[in-house]
């Protein structure tokens, strides 16, 4: 059976329908073809399909879409534009915060909702603060960098 | 995941008479035991019964000397919550270990403790704090309501409305936890009230359990070398490929020692 679930996704108001058991993300990247998000494991340990609910991090793939009836999401669409990017885009892009890029947006919408919550971050804090990201590339060194860069420039 | 029919009830009685009429239905709360377990197929209800809706099963308020959380407040709530920090900062620290960030922003308490994993952290809370699990039926104590592994006293349509804690002098939670998921490889819990400790250790065995060794041991003397002769046996316990049998009975003694150590 269809069902139809109504949201806004990057400030658009959209109303979509779609199978009860379509995930957040399937809505996202399939109906709204919003593909910035990425699926990695699809069982819920990776992070690179995180976005914001209601302006809380949240693994897409573990979320039906009807449970995001009446939410508000952003996906990395909508936080910075190639000419105008979020400060979390710009310090990852300094620190060379990635290498593949498979997991980065899902790191970066993670990071941002932890720079929100968090008053102070140091590095112990920020890798702890990120461990429902994996990134197979990196290392991590340089993602902890940019966040905690980019922590300093929102807070400006 | 197989289809499923979804319900989005306003009221408890709405719920469970959706319940009642659902070929196999089941609820959902923050879905981060559900969903992964639909998508492999482990579960495939006809019908899946949305509690988001339900009035007055979230949030954290303190009632005459115990600490109540509702079903659907979620790990982050808990972890952050000032009045959990004022009445028992050991479950701030339990919360704030559950998982990763973004499990903690959907997860409940409700969903963890109806689901009685072997190795979650709140059975472990709630075993030592002697808390009473209510429902919209009853109250239950604690020490009647984990049975088994993934069992507990809930009738099948049973919802939880909330948890109450007493709040008590001391408490402390110590996980070692799976460096993959954080799920407690094992994890003690340990609280003091005029003289009396409980022990509750989750993740060695297959349901959590309270350990009356360690507690006789620690309400005559509470120190870590009283635990120094207490062996506990590995055939009751877990071996995985996370941790062998033994290993698991010599951490819950090691783990135990740590809780004591803080709360000295
Ligand atoms: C990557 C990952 C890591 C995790 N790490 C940990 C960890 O370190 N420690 C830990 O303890 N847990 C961990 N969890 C589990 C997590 O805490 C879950 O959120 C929790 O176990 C279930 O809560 P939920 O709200 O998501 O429940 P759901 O998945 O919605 O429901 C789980 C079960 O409980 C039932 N249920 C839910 N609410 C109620 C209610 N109010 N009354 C009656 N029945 C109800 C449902 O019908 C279902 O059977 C992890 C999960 C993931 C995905
Ligand atoms: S794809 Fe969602 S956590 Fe990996
Ligand atoms: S940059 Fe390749 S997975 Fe992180």
């Amino acid at each position: 059976m269809s069902i139809t679930v109504s949201l806004i996704v990057n400030g658009k108001a959209v109303t979509q329908t779609c199978l009860e058991n379509t995930t957040l993300v399937e809505l996202i990247r399939e109906k709204l073809q919003l593909t910035g998000t990425h699926v990695g494991c699809d069982t819920s340990q990776c992070g690179a399909c995180t976005v914001h609910m209601n302006g809380r991090a949240v693994k897409a793939c573990t979320v039906l879409a009807v449970q995001a009836e009446g939410a508000e999401v952003v996906t990395i669409e909508g936080i910075g534009v190639a000419d105008n990017l979020h400060p979390m885009q710009s310090a990852f892009k300094e620190c060379h915060g990635l290498q593949c890029g498979f997991c980065t947006p899902g790191m970066i919408m993670a990071a941002i909702d932890l720079v929100n919550q968090k008053a102070e971050l140091d590095d112990q804090s920020i890798r702890k603060g990120l461990e429902g990201n994996i990134c197979r590339c990196t290392g991590y060194h340089n993602i902890v960098e940019a966040v905690g860069r980019a922590a300093a420039r929102m807070r400006e | 995941m197989y289809e499923f029919t979804y319900h989005k009830p306003q009221t408890i009685k709405d719920a469970i008479s959706l319940f009642a009429k659902a070929d196999d239905g089941i609820y959902l709360a923050g879905g981060h035991t559900l969903i992964p377990a639909m998508k492999v197929r482990l579960r495939a209800p006809t019908d899946v019964i949305d509690l988001s809706a339900l009035d007055g099963l979230s949030g954290i308020h303190e009632e005459s000397g115990a600490l109540v959380i509702g079903a659907l407040t979620t790990h982050d709530a808990v972890a952050t919550s000032e009045v959990v920090a004022r009445a028992i900062p050991a479950l701030n620290k339990l919360a704030a270990g559950i998982g990763d960030a973004q499990v903690r922003n959907r997860g409940t308490i409700g969903g963890s403790v109806a689901n009685n994993d072997p190795a979650a952290d709140y059975p472990a809370g709630l075993m030592a704090l002697d808390a009473t699990i209510r429902t919209d039926r009853r109250e239950i104590s604690v020490d009647d309501f984990f049975t088994a592994m993934f069992e507990t006293a809930l009738e099948e349509d049973e919802l939880i409305r909330s948890v109450s804690f007493p709040i008590v002098e001391s408490a402390t939670y110590i996980k070692f936890p799976s460096p993959a998921s954080r799920y407690a490889t094992v994890g003690v819990f340990i609280s003091r009230q005029g003289g009396q400790v409980r022990v509750a250790i989750t993740g060695a065995a297959a349901c959590v359990f309270r350990c009356t060794e360690m507690e006789t041991a620690l309400s005559n003397n509470f120190a870590e070398d009283a635990l120094d002769s207490i062996q506990l046996n590995a055939d009751d316990m877990n071996g995985d490929m996370h941790a062998s049998a033994e290993y698991r009975a010599h951490l819950c003694v090691v783990m135990a020692k740590r809780a004591v150590a803080s709360l000295l």
